[in-house]
């Protein structure tokens, strides 16, 4: 028979801690849709998307309902669309994320992700013209959700790609300036993109995964946080082995929940991603975990160590709980989807430097922080370059999600709504990085990749 | 399919006989049930086997709520595996 205990736990994780499935994410490979004719690549690409996926939200709803276990989105990922459109030559990618945006609203999906090129280590046919294409893309859209992987540990990091993003993210943004910028919270620049990340914007669908899978992606900063607000006196070995703890039951709800997903809709499971994925609910904080640590306000002193063991916990007691863990896995540390960041970012304890720092220890990079609009697009290059190149020396992905605010200086706030947030406008360094990022041509890949 | 029902509240006369009169109305078969009243908190917890239930999980699940905001209790129905996965290595 089953534990009282153990029952009434999981009800106060459910009910009280907001312990949920963050997304089921199916991943479809769109490579068989390839062709000269952007009409007709368009069509076979929505048909794809509709044979896989048009159970998706009905099987997610029905999973809920059974198990009595929230699974807030339901989203589909794609196969770069950079891939796809290569062989259209002339034609406006455009045409690629309405059809997106149709297949997504006719699946009744939250997001569809992968309107993307991989150009870490040069531009192939069809990529720069789709990175030109995705501030229009973005704006006339509401579910597609696109991303660009500009290096890696291997081929170290595309400076041109760089520089052209900073400009992307900026248009992004001024196309969207009267829907608070929403563009570019949709755009994603990465370094050592995972292929099977379940989280958007950034999830795509790598052209090694199989034809059809379905990626897992758990959440519940809020859990963790109250199992160790019933231990304050403990060491801090302790405190990792409550977060392994917690991790580990965390994660094999999202193991239940992906293996039953794929079962019903005869579709190979993929991986859970074992994330900590904040949102402004109170309760809800990966800032909040770090302050019930022992910090005053998220970004002082200490906050790298503390989120660096977090993190490490988190994937340990993950990796025990599930046969197959992928995407990114870890602590996110996006600043307008978590309200222990918000208010740390607004007394002016967290700023974008601590932030980068906080990136070489976190699961993912600088995600979700407003700039002030007037950041020249260069600046913007060089954050990302930064970034990269955190990643691109520790073997690790990380990624940049800037979002200049049009119009609004530092001090202001930008709102969202939503699972996206809203956040305070940070300090951006003056200093010009032009002469540098105009420099161009490629960072070379430095020696961590030279392992075999 | 096994499923779990909980039901947690200030103690009243009937709580028990409410839950199990729903299950029966639907032809799910009460496995075990255990409770026990901490100060007035009324905390009980069935297993029921729900695999010949006439109607569907979602219907069992609204009508539990419907009685549970009546009487002003917490219901939850659950799937057994949940609580197998998450506290069974």
């Amino acid at each position: 028979m089953l534990n009282t205990q153990d029952i009434l736990e999981t009800i106060k994780m459910i009910q009280d801690e907001n312990l949920d499935i963050r997304t089921i994410t199916m991943g479809i490979s769109l490579l068989d849709c390839i062709d000269p004719d952007i009409d007709v690549a368009c069509e076979k690409v929505y048909q794809k998307i509709m044979s896989k996926a048009k159970n998706l939200v009905k099987v997610g709803e029905d999973i809920e309902r059974e198990y009595g276990i929230p699974i807030i989105n339901k989203r589909i990922s794609v196969t770069p669309i950079a891939i796809i459109s290569a062989a259209c030559k002339g034609a406006d990618p455009v045409k690629f994320a309405l059809t997106l945006e149709r297949a997504a609203t006719d699946c009744g999906v939250n997001f569809i992700g992968g309107y993307s090129a991989l150009v870490q280590k040069g531009f192939s046919a069809g990529d720069e013209e789709l990175i030109r294409s995705i501030p229009r893309a973005l704006s006339v859209t509401e579910h597609v959700c696109s991303s660009v992987n500009i290096g890696s540990t291997k081929t170290g990091i595309n400076l041109d790609a760089c520089k052209l993003m900073g400009q992307i993210v900026k248009e992004a943004s001024e196309l969207t300036a009267d829907r608070n910028c929403i563009g570019a919270a949709k755009l994603v620049v990465f370094c050592n993109a995972p292929d099977d990340n379940p989280f958007m914007a950034g999830a795509f669908h790598g052209v090694g995964e199989p034809d059809c899978i379905i990626n897992v992606g758990v959440s519940g900063p809020g859990v963790v946080r109250a199992a160790l607000a019933k231990a304050p006196d403990a060491n801090i070995s302790e405190v990792a082995d409550i977060i392994k703890k917690t991790a580990f039951k965390i994660t094999r709800m999202g193991q239940l929940v992906g293996t039953e997903a794929g079962k019903r809709l005869g579709v190979p499971f993929g991986i859970v991603d074992l994330s900590l994925a904040p949102t402004p609910a109170v309760g809800d904080s990966v800032a909040h975990i770090l302050e019930e640590i022992g910090l005053e306000k998220c970004g002082t002193h200490g906050t790298t160590a503390t989120l660096a063991m977090l993190n490490d916990a988190v994937k340990k007691g993950g990796v025990m709980a599930s046969s197959r863990v992928g995407g990114l896995s870890g602590a996110f540390i996006p600043v307008t989807e978590d309200a222990g960041m918000i208010d740390a970012a607004r007394c002016g304890s967290l700023c974008l430097e601590k932030l980068e720092a906080m990136t070489a220890v976190c699961s993912v990079g600088l995600d979700m922080i407003v700039v002030p609009g007037d950041t020249p697009a260069e600046t913007i290059s060089a954050i990302i370059a930064d970034e990269a190149a955190i990643g691109m020396v520790n073997f690790k992905t990380t990624a940049v999600r800037l979002i200049p605010a049009v119009g609004l200086k530092e001090g202001e706030e930008l709102d969202f709504g939503g699972l996206l947030g809203y956040g305070p406008i940070m300090k951006v360094n003056k200093n010009s990085s032009a002469k540098f990022i105009n420099r161009g041509g490629q960072i070379p890949a430095p020696m961590q990749s030279l392992k075999n | 399919m096994k499923t779990v029902i909980t039901a947690v509240g200030k103690d009243n006369v009937g709580i028990l006989a409410k839950v199990s009169a729903i299950c029966a109305d639907v032809s799910a078969n009460v496995i075990d049930v255990s409770q026990t009243v901490m100060q007035d908190m009324f905390c009980m917890i069935m297993l029921t086997d729900t695999s010949k239930m006439t109607v569907d999980i979602g219907t069992l699940r609204s009508k539990m709520e419907e009685m549970a905001k009546e009487n002003n209790l917490q219901v939850h129905v659950m799937h057994e595996d949940l609580f197998n996965s998450m506290h069974r290595i």
